[in-house]
């Protein structure tokens, strides 16, 4: 009788655990997206909310699909998704060219080594964001640490702008998103057995041959997680285009903030979000598709 | 030196071999000459160098200091992938992305085999090793001893000059091991490769081997064949390492030719025992023998020639097809004397505090001085 009242107090608990991730979603993505997606299909007044009511006075439902068609029809927007998904592409590539070799440090060093690169991956985190932004406005500007360094040694003799580029851009985004990309690497690369790498080469594989044989496809989940997670926060990011681009470099995270701050225009900005939503979902799901269909291969 | 010694000479020849990492010597001028076609191994306890050495003819370890050549040819600097070396890892190291067929057939897409051959020798090797129709199965598929075979056959399919096994047996549970112990030697003779096993497990390797080389702190105790090592141990290390042994220590105080007699406090008697080559009279020496070689009995033994002692069973095991005795001497000592149960209850079986003499043939013990 105890084991039976036992076991189904077990399963309640099972049932509140995994509960929770999902009450969580639900309340802070599921619903907060079904407002957003609300006030995408309305349209912009000058009210408080600024925009029409989804439920009308009369109990009738007002939607329209204009957000979405000015959308479609303005050049920039479009123009802008490219860009910001292309920028956020090649911030990804870089961080990974940069991050695997690291991580593969990381992961073969001694212990204690380990352990303090680790540390030093991980140390950034504890100043602002912001402020580390700035720091890199300090270093680039045209009388900054680099300039005045290049043109003491005599290699240039005015400061090159670096300010206001996309190449700051690209240095602002690989810098603050590198450690989301060692880090799930460097904990797929820990778990290798060491052995694989060696009984390829004893198969008569060159180091190189032996690496893109067996570390490279061992090391994919790693690095189909590292991509995501310095993609997705990399093309709708804000503040990196904002202090470090200039003002021709309009990305998808500074349109929305204009539209909804300085145009006051909800309903399109809500629309906007909404798109980089979906552009951010295609890339997840196929990766993801990916992922299951290798476990499903290996299983 | 280069390969005018085909076919007579040894097939791997290991010149004054150390391998230092930092100060400490892992191998310590280690020297061995193995000849084509032989199965041998490698024991010693960890930590004993015997992987390093493995290692180091693998490729995976360049020595510090002495040359290897395999087949006449200096390998000593060649890297993993140009030797016409294959090892087999202790963890099986498959690939775990690939199938069984894309792991075997691995080795040789390396090096460029025409694909037609690839799909021939990949079945055959399989077939080898009875695993033709697991051929599209991927590794976590498979059992121990399934993938313990595919590592065999990914191995082997090169057809390399030499086959490193790394403790191939340990990760298989008592039955498979003793079956699979007869399949390796059985592929061994059929295909004629020399293989090197490093083990730590000294019935594995007696089983297996051709000879083998004790291992201990990076140097090699006795090199000679499963019986020679067994039968005639050259030092206490050698003796106690591979299977159990009784060890008197005394001191010779005469010698008749061949037969040494040594004075031995343990025993409160002397103890006979024959030695081609004996020590100096008065050296500290040690008499050998093993638990299998003593008899026992309740009535005293009338061969005069033997020795004899009494003493009281302290404890015994009983495991079947034979049991193992350990008798306490009057002074003290404990020997071990294993016997067979040849017939059922024809004497009364021996009891704890039983009193009885046990008795060995001068020829059955050794006598060692290191």
């Amino acid at each position: 009788m105890s084991t039976v009242t036992a076991l189904r107090s077990d399963k309640l608990w099972q049932q509140f655990a995994v509960a929770i991730p999902y009450l969580w979603l639900l309340i802070f993505f599921l619903a907060p997206f079904a407002i957003i997606l609300k006030i995408s299909l309305a349209d912009p007044i000058i009210a408080q909310p600024p925009f029409t009511p989804f439920v009308d006075d009369d109990g009738g439902i007002s939607a329209t699909a204009d957000n979405y068609k000015f959308l479609l029809t303005d050049k920039l927007y479009a123009v802008t998704y490219l860009k910001s998904v292309f920028m956020a592409a090649v911030a990804t590539l870089f961080c990974l060219a940069l991050g695997f070799p690291m991580a593969y440090g990381i992961a073969r060093a001694g212990e204690s080594t380990r352990n303090l690169l680790l540390l030093l991956i991980i140390l950034p985190f504890w100043i602002s964001f912001l402020l580390r932004v700035y720091a890199w406005m300090g270093l680039l500007n045209n009388y900054g640490v680099i300039n005045n360094v290049l043109m003491w040694l005599q290699l240039i003799d005015k400061p090159i702008g670096f300010m206001y580029t996309d190449f700051a851009i690209y240095i602002g985004l690989v810098y603050s998103y590198l450690p989301f990309m060692v880090l799930p690497l460097y904990a797929t690369l820990e778990r290798m057995d060491l052995d694989l790498v060696e009984a390829a080469q004893d198969l008569g594989a060159h180091p190189s041959q032996a690496f893109w044989d067996v570390t490279w496809p061992l090391a994919r989940p790693g690095v189909i997680a590292g991509c995501l997670l310095v993609f997705i926060p990399a093309m709708g990011e804000y503040v990196i285009p904002y202090l470090l681009g200039g003002p021709e470099s309009l990305l998808i995270g500074r349109v929305l903030f204009d539209e909804f701050f300085v145009n006051r225009d909800w309903p399109l900005a809500s629309a906007v979000a909404i798109v980089l939503l979906l552009l951010l979902v295609v890339p997840i799901v196929f990766l993801q598709r990916s992922q299951a269909r290798d476990a499903e291969g290996a299983a | 030196m280069t390969g005018d010694n085909k076919g007579n000479g040894p097939f791997i020849e290991i010149q004054d071999v150390s391998k230092y990492f930092g100060d400490f010597a892992a191998v310590d001028s280690v020297s061995l000459a193995i000849q084509k076609g032989e199965l041998f191994s490698i024991l010693g306890g960890s930590g004993c160098g015997k992987t390093t050495l493995l290692r180091m003819l693998a490729g995976f370890e360049t020595p510090t200091k002495g040359r290897i050549f395999i087949d006449g040819v200096d390998v000593t600097e060649q890297p993993p992938y140009e030797r016409p070396v294959n090892m087999m890892f202790q963890s099986y190291a498959i690939f775990p992305h690939m199938t069984v067929e894309k792991n075997v057939a691995y080795g040789l897409e390396k090096d460029r085999v025409a694909r037609d051959e690839i799909t021939r020798r990949v079945d055959d090797i399989l077939k080898l090793v009875q695993l033709e129709t697991f051929a599209k199965r991927k590794p976590d598929q498979l059992s121990g001893g399934q993938r313990q075979r595919v590592a065999l056959a990914r191995a082997l399919v090169k057809r390399p000059k030499v086959l490193l096994l790394d403790e191939p047996l340990a990760a298989l549970d008592k039955k498979l091991r003793e079956h699979t112990q007869f399949e390796l030697m059985s592929i061994q003779d059929k295909l004629g490769i020399t293989f090197v096993v490093v083990t730590h497990d000294q019935e594995e390797a007696m089983i297996l081997s051709s000879r083998i080389a004790v291992m201990d702190r990076g140097r090699f105790m006795q090199v000679g064949t499963p019986k020679e090592v067994y039968e005639y141990p050259t030092s206490r290390f050698v003796a106690d390492f591979i299977g159990t042994i009784n060890m008197f220590e005394g001191t010779i105080v005469d010698i008749d030719g061949e037969r040494v007699r040594i004075n031995c406090e343990e025993t409160a008697s002397d103890l006979s025992a024959l030695s081609e080559d004996p020590p100096k009279r008065g050296s500290t020496v040690c008499v050998a023998v093993r638990p299998e070689k003593i008899f026992i009995s309740q009535n005293e033994p009338e061969n005069t020639e033997d020795i004899r002692l009494s003493g009281v069973v302290e404890d015994l095991g009983y495991f079947g097809n034979l049991s193992l005795y350990r008798i306490r001497l009057p002074g003290g000592k404990i020997v071990q004397v294993s016997a067979q149960n040849r017939r059922r209850s024809a004497e009364r079986f021996l009891e704890w505090n039983d009193e009885v003499f046990i008795s060995w043939r001068p020829r059955s013990s050794v006598i060692l001085v290191d």
